[in-house]
């Protein structure tokens, strides 16, 4: 016979307390264990949550990106076409053109080749965009006995470098005429209407509205035909342009630099600062929209901060928790295997003083306690292990990824053989060392 | 000489002072003797069979079992020593109440884990009577059973020497013949024993007697 069989005998007649001791230690295991599983589900779902955070942010961020660049692109193009009333800020006029006189009549007086318009917009200029080659002169609206400005265009010439933008001002087609509002209004013309102009019959394709400026008294036809009607063929006496959003104080000299560089010897005028209003509203709406994509940004930041926050608070809480309730279990399980030990011990000295008698070393005797207290450990620590994983997955809610950590168990299955055999040494060395001659004299 | 007790006395420390259990007492055992120790309640008759055993340290005096002082021994040599060379059997059995009546009979194995001990085990079960009880518990048993599973107990590892404590005290006539003539066949197979006993018909079954009367020895006759 072996002391093991020894053991599994007093366990099997002493069930109950083995039970009791197997729940002691079950108890102790199982709070380490639904700590641990909890804290780990409790960082699974934050990592899963602050991910998700960071999803939606991304998602929220990159839809309003697409909003503010939507809203800023529709902004930039309303500008554009709400500031284009606003002019041209930039003329260039022939080299001979008087400047004096040309302010007092507010139109140009002398002409230079057409094909300058083609070398700007040929070259790699810069400074300014939207070109726009004009002919004009005041003429007498013979048919009407009027003056007027007849104003030839072409439309814009896309610069060479540049990707190709929606012009400014649209062709007027040949054989049409656009009108100014104190020469259709009077005239109660219309889109559609026909009139003579200097021998030339026109249809009115459009009718502005009052500006208060000469564009109410000026008409507007194809280039081509304005440089027919007012005999200067393949000249030009403008060409109107609108300054980029330049970053140079001096801005003109900067533009005038450039331009002679291709244009040597034209004259750069600066007409108002009409188009500045409108550059800085442009770059007034895109301030506006990127600090609205800043906000969008800041506000997922803060959501993903917050919910980091929540959850480092929820995984301390957890923490703090355990670190109190394993410690109080461990503590109240030994005391409570102690107890069991000493009352098992203590039933047990008669059979330990016989078998002390009949040749059972103390030795043996430690080991029959131990042994029994290993078995209780185990038990305990694979049962504990599975309540304590129960509870902590049942407690933590679904979760998409399995909690089963073989470190745990294994921590288990050995602490918990240790937590009992600590608690059963002492009252196994009592028991091993107690006299048989003692315990058999007082039976 | 199997066992000699010389000048043994032993004194125990109680609530009303030290009282002298066993004084100067001297006895010794042959091999193939019987010798029965008696005498009234109290007069040292057991605590000089555990001095004997190995259990208790006199305070003087000089035990010897065949040959060997068990108190010049370690703790762990002497329980090992006690479980070869001595044979315990006690007025109330102490069997282990868990154990079937095999595993009682194999318990000194635990100590020696001799292999044979199972073949032995069987052959004692056999001639107490046991065979057909072995898997009863101690509980289930009479008390006539029990004494002769613990007498079977006593002489698995085959010792040289039995100690025995009022064996028949609790058994019935017959049962008590039976385990005195087991003891005496021991005894006349070359072994030792040592009956501490009120009983006269055990008296009659052991070739001497010693009596003891107040922790000394008052007589010692054949």
């Amino acid at each position: 016979m072996k002391i093991s069989r020894l053991v599994v005998q007093e366990i099997a007649h002493r069930f109950v307390n083995f039970v009791l001791a197997v729940i002691g230690v079950s108890i102790a295991v199982a709070c380490l264990v639904a700590s641990v599983t909890m804290i780990d589900a409790g960082e699974i779902q934050s990592q899963k949550l602050v991910a998700e955070g960071k999803t939606e942010s991304e998602r929220l961020v990159a839809k309003r990106e697409k909003e503010v660049k939507d809203a800023g692109k529709q902004l930039n193009d309303e500008m554009r076409k709400i500031t284009k009333g606003l002019g041209f800020n930039i003329v260039v006029l022939a080299e001979d053109e008087d400047i004096a006189a040309f302010h007092a009549e507010g139109t140009p007086t002398r002409t230079m080749p057409q094909e300058y318009v083609d070398r700007l917009a040929k070259s790699p200029i810069v400074v300014i965009n939207h070109l726009l080659p004009i002919v004009t002169k005041k003429v007498e609206w013979a048919e009407e006995k009027q003056t007027i400005v007849l104003t030839g265009t072409r439309g814009e010439v896309p610069q060479a470098h540049r990707d190709p933008k929606k012009p400014l001002l649209d062709l007027v087609p040949k054989g049409k005429v656009v009108l100014g509002y104190r020469l259709h209004h009077p005239r109660k013309l219309k889109p559609g209407s026909k009139l003579t102009i200097n021998g030339r019959e026109l249809e009115v394709v459009k009718c502005h509205p009052e500006r208060g400026s000469v564009d109410d008294v000026t008409a507007w036809v194809n280039l081509e035909e304005a440089q027919q009607m007012l005999d200067m063929e393949n000249l030009v006496n403008a060409i109107l342009a609108l300054e980029c959003n330049c970053a140079t104080v001096d801005r003109i000299a900067e533009i005038r630099g450039e331009i002679a560089k291709v244009l040597p010897g034209t004259q750069i005028l600066e007409r108002g600062r009409k188009a500045l209003a409108r550059a800085e509203a442009r770059n007034k709406a895109k301030k506006t929209a990127e600090a609205s994509l800043k906000a969008a940004r800041t506000s997922g930041e803060q959501m993903i901060a917050s919910r980091q926050a929540n959850a480092d608070q929820m995984i301390a809480s957890r923490k703090a928790q355990a670190n109190v309730l394993v410690p109080l279990a461990v503590v109240g399980s030994f005391a409570w295997i102690v107890l069991l030990a000493v009352g098992n011990a203590r039933q047990r000295r008669g059979e330990i003083g016989i078998l002390r008698a009949i040749g059972m070393g103390s030795r043996d005797v430690l080991v029959l306690f131990l042994g029994k207290a290993l078995l209780v450990g185990l038990a305990g620590g694979a049962i504990g292990y599975i309540v304590g994983y129960l509870v902590g997955t049942g407690y933590s809610g679904p979760i998409d990824q399995s909690l089963f950590d073989l470190n745990w168990l294994l921590t288990a299955l050995l602490m918990a053989p240790a937590l009992s055999a600590a608690a059963t040494w002492l009252p196994a060395l009592v028991a091993a060392g107690q006299d048989p001659a003692v315990v058999l004299q007082e039976q | 000489m199997l066992i000699s007790l010389d000048h043994i006395t032993k004194t125990y420390t109680g609530d009303a002072g030290p009282i002298v259990a066993v004084d100067d007492v001297s006895v010794s055992v042959e091999a193939g003797e019987f010798v029965a120790v008696v005498g009234p309640s109290g007069c040292g008759k057991t605590t000089l069979l555990l001095v004997a055993g190995g259990l208790l340290r006199p305070e003087n005096g000089e035990v010897s079992i065949d040959g060997t002082d068990p108190y010049s021994l370690s703790g762990e040599q002497r329980a090992r020593f006690r479980a070869e060379q001595i044979g315990f059997v006690f007025q109330q059995f102490h069997l282990v109440p868990y154990l079937n009546i095999l595993d009682n009979v194999m318990a000194p194995a635990l100590v020696t884990g001799e292999t044979s001990a199972r073949e032995r085990a069987g052959i004692l079960v056999e001639r107490f009577g046991l065979a057909d009880r072995l898997g009863h518990r101690p509980g289930q048993l009479s008390t006539g059973e029990r004494q002769r599973v613990a007498l079977a107990r006593a002489l698995l590892n085959e010792p040289r020497v039995i100690l025995a404590d009022e064996p028949t005290g609790n058994l019935d006539g017959d049962n008590s013949e039976q385990v005195l003539q087991a003891l005496k066949t021991f005894a006349d197979e070359g072994g030792a024993v040592l009956l501490v006993t009120h009983d006269p018909d055990a008296v009659a079954f052991a070739g001497r007697q010693v009596v003891l009367q107040g922790g000394q020895l008052a007589s010692s006759e054949s």
